[in-house]
């Protein structure tokens, strides 16, 4: 069971809350991307085996969105930071 | 050595201590024709139809653990082709009709049982939907029925869902052509036929790298050393993005785990495969007696092959829901699998944009099912350097001109 500090409401068990996925994805401008540059940004992921930079969600909770460095294997949780912020450096996946 | 009732009863009398081996574990070559990364389901049987059907025989498997003991170990063995899209139902469909002449094929008993498997609807919502996956299906040229909830309930008589219970069910449709599979004989019974026919199986061998040159793949590096390759096919589920991204390459493909869990085993109590998409859990009852169960993704991307507990509470929850009567077994064993999810829950299948590299992924929490065409079709694939016509719609360009086939939608597929 991963417990996912939330930066609004402390420690909580992860049924509370729900994974949005690869964080830090820029969307290109619709009108002028080639085809392969939207698709990449629609479905190709990182999907890394360790280190991963991931949007998570306390739904059933302060229902913020949040920044988390998880690793994949081990599910350990290294920082968590805000929506806004710069991809940590020095944590490498 | 060809198996038969003749020599099991001849083998009796030396206690069974005299069998062959059933297939060579071999050290690799320096270069082969083909080299399939994966020695899992689909691997194995890409090897066998490529020597078997397409006469290439300087063929290696690598395998990083042993045959069969990643998600062909792990699946609740269970084999359908209630799919949506005709591109789906034409492949799946093959996948079926192959694993019903599979025992007589391989010589080998993969012990099929198509008890049929019933999906339920538990609302008006739920009924909809499945009536028109049944007209789908009928469309597809897959036979299906449609049930009432009283053939349900006499098809399974501790099924919970009268008018009176908690989910009442409304109908179901039911393909009597699914079953369950004995998963192991699948990867054994592949391994020895490609063994037989000279194809290397590997074991204990990691790919570590792709050796390159220019946009083609010559090679691969591995624990037991480099091995050149004219074809490389990669059949790695779970950790396809890793061995990918050795050769540059990004995926439309997020890993997850999934769970299953046996229960203890009990009398003869459930012969069918059922399924409710309301509870979320599915199950069957293996011929050793244990309840096969599974369920919901754990839904964030994993590499560990174990899953978290409250997964297995909400899908033993919806096991009782619809079988109170189970609430005193106890869970035997419970484990995970990695699962390759792909947007679309459909694979990716064919080339790549690397030159000889070819890839069979995508198959995320339903690749069991479709071992016998998986391995048909990318034999075909490598054999011609052109895709079979059946897995021309799953390429990996479908995501650039956006012609998805969309099974998580058509099909109900919940991740």
């Amino acid at each position: 069971m991963q417990n996912i500090p939330c930066p609004f409401c402390g420690p909580r068990d992860e049924v509370e809350f729900r994974c949005g996925g690869q964080s830090h994805i820029t969307r290109p401008n619709p009108s002028s991307a080639p085809d392969a540059e939207w698709a990449a940004y629609l479905y190709v992921r990182e999907n890394p085996k360790g280190w991963s930079f991931e949007r998570w969600h306390h739904s059933f909770g302060c229902r913020q969105w949040f920044n988390v460095v998880r690793n994949t294997v081990t599910h350990e949780i290294r920082q968590v930071y805000a929506m806004t912020d710069p991809k940590p450096e020095g944590v490498h996946s | 050595m060809r198996y038969s009732a003749l020599n099991l009863f001849a083998n009796a009398f030396s206690g069974h201590r005299r069998w062959p081996q059933a297939w060579r574990d071999a050290r690799p070559k320096a270069s082969y024709d083909v080299v399939i990364v994966g020695g899992g389901g689909h691997g194995l049987a890409t090897a066998y139809y490529l020597a078997k059907q397409y006469g290439v025989t300087n063929v290696a498997i690598l395998e990083k653990g042993w045959i069969g003991g990643g998600n062909t170990g792990r699946n609740t063995t269970i084999v359908r082709s209630n799919y949506f899209f005709p591109e789906s139902a034409a492949i799946y469909d093959l996948s079926l009709r192959l694993y019903e002449g599979l025992s007589k094929e391989l010589n080998y008993n993969i012990m099929l049982s198509q008890r049929g498997m019933m999906m339920l609807a538990h609302s008006r919502h739920d009924e909809e939907a499945f009536r028109r996956t049944y007209n789908a299906m009928r469309l597809n040229g897959i036979d299906c029925e449609w049930l009432t909830p009283e053939q349900i309930q006499q098809r399974m008589p501790l099924f919970n869902g009268g008018p009176n219970s908690r989910m009442p069910v409304r109908g179901g449709v039911n393909q009597p052509r699914a079953g369950t599979v004995r998963h192991d004989a699948v990867a054994w019974g592949y391994a020895r036929g490609a063994s037989a026919c000279g194809v290397d199986i590997v074991q204990q061998c990691e790919v570590l790298g792709l050796k390159r040159e220019g946009n083609r793949v010559v090679g691969v590096e591995t624990s037991q050393g480099a091995i050149k390759a004219g074809k490389v096919c990669l059949s790695v589920a779970g950790h396809t993005s890793q061995i990918a991204a050795m050769a540059g390459l990004q995926l439309p493909v997020t890993s997850y785990a999934l769970q299953a869990f046996v229960s203890e085993p009990i009398k003869p109590v459930l012969d069918t495969v059922v399924i409710s998409p309301f509870t979320g859990t599915y199950l069957s009852q293996s011929d050793k007696g244990e309840l096969v169960i599974g369920g919901i993704l754990d839904l964030y991307p994993s590499y560990a092959q174990r899953g978290n507990f409250h997964t297995v509470e909400q899908v033993t929850a919806g096991m009782l829901d619809m079988f109170p009567a189970f609430s005193r077994l106890r869970l035997m064993r419970q484990w995970a699998g990695i699962v390759d999810v792909v947007k679309d829950s459909s694979p990716v299948m064919g080339r790549t944009p690397v030159n000889e590299l070819y890839i069979n992924c995508g198959w995320g929490t339903g690749g069991f099912k479709a071992i016998p065409a998986g391995g048909l079709t990318m034999a075909h694939t490598l054999a011609h350097g052109e895709e079979h016509p059946l897995i021309k719609p799953f390429g990996l360009d479908r995501f650039t001109s956006g012609a998805l086939i969309d099974e998580a939608a058509g099909a109900g597929i919940a991740h």
